[in-house]
């Protein structure tokens, strides 16, 4: 049976029997005044105390909270919908397929898909590059082909790549990034078009097979101008991918409107569950990628001699899905979209900036990524006291802050620091915890020093 | 200060991390190591040099938290002197006291200083902090001169 003719008549299962999940039960309705007291609400999380103080939750960046719709989510499907889906005629696999398949569905319009094909579900961002380094890369790049990378790439767009190009013997180019954490720009050009004899740029040009650049900085909050970085390798018909797993929840995403080849998230950094991610990827180039991992649902028909493959997006979905984790994803993005986008960064550029210039102030702090384009992550070490240190004492006063390399070790070096100490804000923060936290951070210095 | 957490930085932490005990690089070292927790991103050296098994002279150089610092300049400042035997003896205490696992008093009289480390045990991420200029010095007493990564 079809895939096609399955999502057909789940359209009418459907219309027979009502909707199959339960609608959510938040009690934000969408209005014009964007009030963080409400939001709170949705999230159960943020009441705990932690050793006896009030949690103040400013390690987003690494995961964010969930709110109750999506714990809903989670429940509802376990409770009284969960069966494997796409195999089952009885009436739960099909509930559950359709839930399954509306996520997809959710996610598709959320980032501006074309078409559902082109949106495989994957454990998470790490993933969703592992996937295009072992099924784009390994078809695609041989011996002294190029990838270029960023110096500001979190160790999952860097390792894919590096296994690949010791297997293929090919080689990884980095573009470097200024003292303010911006990638620079005319470095990058000349990464790819470096003209200094016509020989040169020819081979130069026909070496370089795929651009792979973080679009927001987990580590200093950078927002690269990836427009301009996919506009660059497309004139050379260079594909790019975008590890969006900090973007997701800061930018309003629209892969067609952006051009981009690839766009990896994790369901967890946009208040989703864990173990979910998503691999965008357009679909001729899809089309032509070799399966990633083999096993069931990804066939089409399987004989000891040869084996078909199925299609669009399920050749790169072998196995059982996470199912409750894309329909608590496909929760999360109802969400954030009933909250709004646009109102969300904004808070969040309203805490960066209350934050940024508060923490400047402090003696002795430096933050570490100063470029223009933001979004609400803040970076900072304090002279002589170790960031380890700082997150100890922080979480005594119930602050949750993120200390160390963050997964970005070659960043570290190029800005010579061991670690850093990481405040990163979502659409739950307040300026009373920013207080909160500058006031903590000034007693930890004081106790130091 | 919360008292867990003054557990933790006892006031003999802090004095240590602010002004270590040798610290620095020892030029007649016969024994070196370099020691590193991956996770973190702390670092530590460990110069030794001995004389008839004996610690004539120990030193550190650093990159880690106050934890981390502190232990190695107490621990320096605890081996001078000692055999081999008897370094790989406190090493092992210090250990067990870092997981928990000590509770002799005679145990705790013989670490002396060593056992303003005891709140550790309450504080599991940073029980690697305190133990990875330790791992390095068993190390470098062991093999002349290696990298040691935390477990």
């Amino acid at each position: 049976m079809s895939k096609a003719f399955l999502r057909k008549n789940f359209t009418r299962i459907n219309k027979e029997r009502g909707p199959a999940m339960k609608t959510e039960s938040s009690t934000i309705e969408k209005t014009d005044i964007y009030d963080v007291k409400i939001i709170r609400e949705d999230f159960p999380i943020l009441k705990k105390l932690i050793h006896g103080k009030p949690l103040c939750y400013l390690d987003n960046a690494a995961t964010s909270q969930k709110p109750q719709v999506v714990v809903d989510a989670l429940d509802n499907f376990y409770l009284s919908q969960n069966a494997n889906v796409h195999r089952g005629v009885h009436h739960l696999s099909e509930v559950s397929s359709k839930a399954f398949e509306d996520a997809r569905i959710k996610i598709k319009e959320f980032v501006n898909a074309s078409s559902e094909k082109e949106i495989i579900f994957t454990h998470g961002t790490t993933e969703a590059i592992n996937l295009v380094a072992y099924s784009f890369g390994r078809k695609n790049i041989n011996a002294g082909d190029e990838i270029i990378i960023s110096h500001m790439e979190h160790h999952s767009n860097i390792v894919p790549w590096q296994i690949l190009c010791e297997e293929k013997k090919a080689k990884l180019k980095v573009i470097p990034v200024n003292d303010d954490g911006e990638i620079i720009f005319e470095e990058y050009e000349k990464l790819i078009t470096e003209k200094t004899k016509e020989e040169y740029e020819k081979l130069i040009t026909e070496k370089t097979k795929l651009v792979a650049v973080v679009y927001i900085s987990n580590s200093l909050g950078t927002i690269n101008p990836v427009e301009r970085i996919i506009q660059t390798a497309h004139k050379h018909d260079i594909p790019v991918l975008l590890d969006g797993a900090q973007a997701i929840s800061h930018a309003e995403i629209d892969v067609q409107k952006l051009d981009c080849d690839f766009l990896a998230f994790s369901g967890h950094k946009i208040y989703g569950p864990t173990g979910i991610g998503v691999l965008y990827g357009k679909e001729n180039l899809l089309d032509e990628m070799p399966p990633f991992l083999g096993g069931g649902d990804m066939i089409a028909k399987v004989t000891f001699e040869h084996t078909t493959y199925n299609e669009l997006p399920y050749k790169f979905e072998a196995g059982t899905s996470n199912i409750a984790g894309a329909i608590g994803l496909g929760a999360a993005i109802d969400y954030v979209k009933k909250i709004g986008q646009s109102s969300i960064a904004k808070h969040e550029q309203k805490l960066l900036h209350y934050a940024t210039d508060l923490i400047k102030e402090i003696k002795g702090l430096k933050i570490i990524g100063t470029a223009k384009q933001k979004c609400s992550i803040i970076s900072f070490v304090v002279e002589n006291i170790h960031p380890h240190d700082i997150g100890t004492f922080l979480d005594y006063e119930g602050i949750a802050i993120r200390t160390g390399h963050h997964c970005t070790q070659p960043l570290m070096h190029r800005f010579n620091v061991p670690a850093t100490s990481r405040a990163s804000f979502a659409m739950y923060n307040t300026i009373e915890e920013i207080e909160i936290f500058i006031q903590s951070l000034k007693k930890v210095i004081g106790e130091f020093s | 200060m919360d008292a867990e957490l003054k557990e933790l930085y006892q006031q003999v932490i802090l004095d240590h991390n602010k002004s270590p005990r040798n610290l620095g690089k020892l030029e007649h070292a016969n024994h070196s190591a370099e020691g590193y927790n991956p996770l973190c991103g702390d670092k530590v050296n460990i110069y030794i040099e001995m004389e008839n098994d004996i610690v004539k002279d120990i030193s550190f150089q650093s990159s880690g938290c106050a934890i981390s610092r502190a232990s190695a300049s107490l621990m320096s400042s605890a081996l001078k002197g000692k055999t081999h035997e008897e370094a790989e003896k406190i090493f092992n205490q210090f250990h067990n006291l870092i997981i928990g696992k000590l509770d002799e008093e005679k145990s705790f009289e013989e670490l002396g200083k060593l056992a303003v480390f005891s709140g550790i045990k309450d504080f599991p991420s940073r029980a690697k902090c305190a133990t990875l200029p330790w791992h390095t010095m068993i190390n470098a007493l062991g093999k002349g001169d290696e990298k040691f990564k935390t477990e």
